[in-house]
């Protein structure tokens, strides 16, 4: 069974949906969900431990070899997606039936559990696969039930982002499958590493050019990148709390990954740096991403509106590291992408427990919050601090990586643009502390959240506090993938 | 020359479609320009595509839009907005594809990278390796079986979505009077109610052929679950949603819609059981061909019925909400009289 | 030459008539219909590109030798159920937008939207 592990990580979670709506009643629909999902983070972990003692895992689906077949291909990079995903996804899952009391009417729990299997059936499936259509549809798995389970929001609000969501993930979408089209052409291949041996003889023609220009916007707007964000602070303000949770910690770093893949392995790197002034374009876009969003995030007076700003800062960073396009930027990014999913799932799951007790999470209502529940608001606050880049948390850790990276390529602007961008999120996270610690409390007294929320936060801030001190695990896994990233393709 | 024929009509079509303010004929346009492409996958040798698109393009989802508008309103507002920003984006967009265009191989041309790479196995070994006539299907339903294994759970995800956004539980006193009022509408199509009630086997027995007739020419279980589907939704549309759940009841589709994506899967894990990796038909039976055979038919029949469910779950959800609608508009109309 | 790109350039066109409904058009059906015939297009794109001069339909047969792709066909299957699911969840999304706005036009949606947040603010100032 050892060797069928690839592919069991993604059918499990699949096969788990339809199971969940037989089951009918929410509270089996939850176990059972759960149950699975901790299954796949087993999973994930055995094959983390394979990929890092021996090396690439393949697995041709249907027994019908590679560019004939589908082929999973599993090495660091996707070992390391695969387990943040299916970890985050277990961890924010137990805190889910408290929070949908609360949030969506109690008929239409068993759908948003199925809904929920399937957006983490989607991105597991789109990390493990190594066929450029492959992860066409299993994006599109993610998409809908992300439109889905973000229009189950309480406000009518939440159907409005969803529809927004919707149309830009869908010209998303098609501007991938362009772009797939287009390399099919030039090479009559859809599996990745095939596809990475044709294209450089072809790699000169304007039909490759025009390839790649799609491929990277279609997962730009997938991944909100500034300046294609305009969909995301609604979609993740409105969203039932449960699924900003999950999906600020996993979606948009699956997009990152495909970028990634696509940029470094598939076109290769000599093309994406050298052919195509990538470098220039994104260092650009993303430091005035940093910028913008946490300005804004400064402005806004609903909490999930201040924090999915500061996601898309965030995302900025991430796309410096990669633009950097060294071993140690590349290092930066992806644990940044393993540090970011800790602290915002952290803060998101903090604010499900805020709407849970207070019914909505407007930077007003917290007044006083410091004291009335002390654990989550001590969770937000660390969070923050992570967002920040505070010593001894893993935010920390990775802007420390960054600066190094930067500075090794002589880029002392960049890097000393990148410490102000960290000043802003001092402002914002400050404006969270100020309101709930110094100012007095207005209405009713509220109680601290059950343990079920308590224990999945702080499982996740005592992560955020233990890998800013530890960090030889996230470091190794993240050096391992950015240098077998550089040591020739897949 | 057919093409160009075909490809002006659809210019034409789109700019009507751009232009006109009237939704109702913008849903009609739009169902047409699924049709002509139909039509173009037929000259273009895709007869499968073909099938498929008229099926949905002109079928479903015109009768999905039609009966969203008769919920929303038919009139498009004249507001447009950011006409010349969307034209810019249009620009570039387009420009960059036209400047793709000038180092692609041309049309038609049989010395192109995409018939001398990976398609060849599929046209010239199929025959020994899976051992049916129609290689669309060899290559959907085996070599390429998960990624339609995938195309299973979107239209499942989207099914689920779908209930999720506008399935309203009904209590049965709620839901009697509502079938009252309906049934008092339908009444009138006395002609079409026997005509349809006549139609219906045959629609089913054309149903089930399409699924059986898959391996040999265009058709399989996705067609065939959209036809059999299209049986239900004619029922419905005749005599009632009310009528039409009593026959089928919404738990027994959803099982139905389940049931189809587990029974794929389970084909895969049969395989795994058998020694083979996940899909490998070959290890199914002793002979590798009568493995694949027995594979492909196992999994279009997977296909086949959560396709069928899923869209007859669509389709139920939109008019139980616009029943639903009608309802309490005339429950308001009461009152105010 | 000229009529080997021809085919694409007529489809390139069709796919961004498109695009600009859904980015110009603020009522929410026509958007869905202009990403209906962007996709549409798109499968036009895969499909002509799979098309070989003298071919038939790739159903193997004793007496033709020549196939077209089939697959293009393949991926455009999958792709018409991507297009078709899309487009059922954006119309039940369409509906309950028009349940609870009462409209179904971009605009005056996100006025009532914008509105809510000033009186949102105005009571904040006070």
């Amino acid at each position: 069974m050892i060797t069928h592990l690839p592919i069991l990580q993604v059918v499990i979670p699949l096969m788990a949906a339809p199971i969940c709506l037989i089951l009918k009643r929410p509270q089996l629909a939850w176990i059972f969900a759960l149950a699975v999902s901790g299954l796949a983070f087993a999973i994930s972990l055995v094959l983390l431990q394979q990929v890092m003692v021996s090396g690439v895992i393949s697995y041709e689906l249907g027994g019908w070899q590679a560019p004939w077949g589908i082929e999973y291909r599993i090495d660091q990079l996707n070992a390391l997606m695969l387990l943040i995903i299916s970890t985050i996804s277990t961890i924010v899952l137990f805190a889910a039936p408290e929070s949908l009391d609360k949030e969506i009417s109690k008929d239409k729990h068993t759908y948003f559990y199925v809904l929920y299997l399937l957006s983490l059936t989607g991105m597991l499936g789109i990390v493990a696969t190594g066929d450029a259509f492959n992860v066409f549809v299993f994006l599109e798995i993610t998409s809908l039930s992300a439109y889905a389970l973000i229009a189950m929001g309480k406000k009518k609000q939440a159907v409005w982002a969803s529809f927004q969501y919707l149309v830009m993930g869908t010209i998303g979408a098609t501007f991938i499958l362009i772009g797939i089209g287009l390399m099919y052409q030039m090479t009559g291949t859809l599996n990745m590493q095939d596809l990475a041996q044709r294209l450089p003889e072809v790699s000169q023609t304007r039909t490759v050019f025009t390839a790649f220009a799609f491929v990277i916007v279609g997962v730009c707007l997938k991944l909100a990148m500034f300046p294609l964000h305009l969909w995301l602070p609604n979609a993740y303000a409105y969203a039932p709390s449960i699924v900003t949770a999950f999906f600020s910690a996993t979606s948009t770093k699956v997009a990152i990954y495909l970028l990634i893949r696509f940029t470094f392995s598939v076109f290769g790197l000599s093309f994406s740096f050298t052919t195509v002034p990538l470098q220039t374009l994104f260092m650009t876009l993303g430091v005035l991403g940093i910028f913008v969003a946490s300005i804004s995030a400064i402005y806004q007076h609903n909490i999930k509106h201040l924090f999915a700003y500061s996601s898309i800062a965030q995302i900025g960073y991430m796309i410096v590291g990669f633009s950097i396009s060294s071993v140690s930027g590349l290092t930066a990014t992806l644990l940044h992408l393993f540090n970011h999913a800790l602290m915002k799932s952290a803060i998101f799951l903090a604010l499900a427990a805020v709407a849970y007790r207070v019914g909505n999470v407007q930077l007003d209502n917290l007044k006083g919050l410091g004291r009335e529940m002390p654990w989550t608001m001590a969770a937000i606050v660390i969070g923050g601090l992570s967002l920040i880049g505070v010593p001894l948390t893993v935010g920390f850790v990775s802007k420390w990586y960054l600066l190094t990276a930067l500075i090794e390529q002589g880029w002392w602007p960049i890097a000393v643009l990148i410490l102000l961008g960290s000043m802003l999120a001092v402002i914002y996270v400050w404006k969270v502390v100020e309101i709930a610690y110094f100012k007095e409390s207005s209405g009713a007294p509220v109680k601290e959240a059950p343990l079920s929320f308590l224990i999945p936060i702080w499982t996740l801030v005592i992560a955020n506090v233990y890998f800013g001190i530890d960090t030889r695990f996230s470091v190794e896994i993240a050096q391992a993938a950015a240098q077998s990233l550089f040591g020739g393709g897949l | 020359m057919i093409n160009i024929v075909l490809l002006s009509l659809l210019v034409v079509i789109a700019i009507a479609i751009i232009r006109m303010k009237d939704l109702f004929a913008v849903v009609m346009l739009t169902g047409i320009y699924g049709l002509l492409s139909a039509s173009f996958f037929v000259a273009m040798d895709a007869v499968d595509v073909a099938f498929t698109e008229a099926a949905v393009g002109a079928g479903i989802s015109t009768l999905l839009m039609l009966v969203a508008i008769t919920m929303t309103g038919r009139k498009e507002k004249v507001t447009r907005h950011k006409p010349f920003a969307a034209l810019f984006i249009v620009l570039i967009t387009g420009g960059l594809l036209i400047y793709g265009t000038l180092d692609m191989p041309l049309f038609g041309s049989a010395d192109a990278p995409i018939h001398s790479h990976v398609a060849p196995r599929y046209l010239n070994d199929s025959m020994q390796e899976i051992g049916i006539p129609n290689v669309v299907t060899s290559v959907l339903a085996s070599y390429r079986a998960f990624d339609t294994f995938g195309e299973v759970v979107v239209i499942f995800t989207a099914g689920i979505g779908v209930l999720a956004l506008l399935f309203v539980p009904r209590r049965k006193e709620e839901d009697e009077k509502i079938a009252s009022i309906n049934d008092s509408m339908h009444e009138h199509h006395l002609v079409i109610r026997i005509i349809t009630k006549m139609l219906i086997p045959f629609i089913l027995l054309f149903a089930l052929y399409v699924q059986f007739h898959g391996d040999y020419g265009p058709g399989g279980g996705f067609q065939a679950g959209v036809i059999f589907s299209s049986a239900i939704v004619l029922y419905t549309m005749l005599f009632g949603l009310s009528t039409a759940r009593k026959v089928i009841n919404q738990g027994f589709i959803q099982l139905m819609a389940a049931f189809g994506v587990l029974f794929y899967g389970c084909v895969g894990i049969a395989s795994l059981m058998n020694g083979g990796n996940f899909f490998d038909y070959n290890v199914l039976s002793d002979d590798p061909v009568a493995g694949q055979h027995l594979g492909i038919l196992l999994i279009e029949w997977g296909v086949g019925v959560t396709v069928a469910a899923i869209m007859i779950i669509i389709f139920f959800s939109f008019a139980g909400r616009r029943e639903l609608q009608q309802h309490s508009e005339n429950n308001k109309n009461r009152e105010s009289l | 030459m000229l009529m080997g790109l021809f085919n694409n350039w007529v489809v390139i066109v069709l796919m961004m008539s498109g695009l600009y409904i859904v980015i110009a058009h603020g009522n929410l059906i026509k958007k869905l219909v202009g990403l209906t015939i962007f996709q549409t297009s798109v499968f036009i794109f895969y499909i002509s590109m799979a098309k070989v001069n003298g071919g038939s339909a790739p159903i193997l047969s004793e007496n033709i030798s020549l196939y077209s792709n089939p697959l293009p066909h393949v991926l455009i299957l999958t792709a018409i159920v991507v297009g078709i699911a899309t487009t059922a969840l954006g119309l039940s999304l369409v509906v309950r937008l028009k349940e609870s706005y009462g409209t179904i036009e971009e605009e005056e949606i996100q006025r009532q939207d914008n509105q809510q947040n000033q009186a949102l603010n105005k009571e904040r100032d006070k």
